[in-house]
C-alpha cells in the first residue's frame, strides 16, 4: 500500500518537475520563466519529498525530508522576487505581448488614482 | 514496486535537469541564468531525495540540505549582483 502511494506521489512529483523546466525553456521571457519554474519546481519537490518520507519512515529520515520541505517553502518566494526585482531595474526586456507593467510611469498615468501621481 | 518506480523517475528528473541546461546555455541574460540555475538546484535535490529512498542511502538527505541553504543563498547573491548594474 505504501509503495503504490509512494509510486503516484512520486510519478506526480516528477511530472511536476519536467513540466517546470519544459515551462523555462519554452516561456518567452524571465518573467514568465521564474513563475514557471518556482511554482511548479516547489509543488514538484513536495511530492517527491512526501513520497520519500513515506518510503524511508525513520525518524531521522522524515526529520530531515521535513526540514528540507519547509526551508525550500519558505525560501523559493523570496528568491522569485528578489530575481524578478533584480532583472526589472537591470531593465531586461518583457515579452512584447505583456499587457500591463504596473511599475512603469505610463502604468500610472492609466490609472490615474496612485498616491504618487496625488501627492 | 519501488525498484521499478524509481529508474522512472530518476530518468524524468535527469530529462528536467539536461533541459533546464539547455536554458543554462542559451539564456540571453543573466536573470535566464539564474532562473535555470535555481531550477537546477531544487531538481538536485528532488533527485538525491528519490535515490536516498530507492537506494537506501540516507547520507543523500543531508547533502540535499546543504544544496537547499546553499541555492537560496547563490540566488540571492547572484540577484544582489545584478541588481548593482553589471549586466553580463
Amino acid at each position: 500500500m505504501i509503495d503504490i502511494i509512494t509510486a503516484a506521489v512520486w510519478i506526480a512529483g516528477s511530472l511536476f518537475a519536467l513540466l517546470a523546466a519544459i515551462g523555462v525553456l519554452r516561456m518567452p521571457d524571465v518573467f514568465t520563466r521564474m513563475q514557471a519554474s518556482t511554482k511548479a519546481a516547489t509543488l514538484g519537490l513536495g511530492c517527491l519529498l512526501i513520497g520519500g518520507a513515506l518510503q524511508l519512515g525513520d525518524l531521522g529520515s522524515v526529520i530531515r525530508l521535513l526540514s528540507i520541505f519547509a526551508f525550500i517553502l519558505l525560501t523559493t518566494p523570496v528568491a522569485a522576487l528578489v530575481i524578478a526585482r533584480a532583472a526589472y531595474l537591470a531593465e531586461v526586456p518583457l515579452w512584447e505581448g505583456t499587457v500591463l507593467d504596473e511599475r512603469s510611469a505610463s502604468a500610472d498615468r492609466a490609472s490615474g488614482n496612485s498616491s504618487r501621481m496625488n501627492s | 514496486m519501488i525498484e521499478n518506480i524509481a529508474p522512472v523517475v530518476l530518468t524524468m528528473q535527469g530529462a528536467a535537469l539536461l533541459i533546464a541546461f539547455v536554458r543554462l546555455v542559451k539564456g540571453p541574460t543573466l536573470p535566464d541564468r539564474i532562473v535555470a540555475m535555481d531550477l537546477i538546484g531544487v531538481l538536485v535535490i528532488g533527485l538525491s531525495v528519490v535515490l536516498a529512498a530507492a537506494t537506501g542511502i540516507r547520507e543523500t538527505l543531508d547533502a540535499a540540505m546543504v544544496i537547499a541553504l546553499i541555492g537560496f543563498v547563490a540566488t540571492v547573491a547572484y540577484a544582489t549582483y545584478v541588481e548593482r548594474g553589471h549586466p553580463e
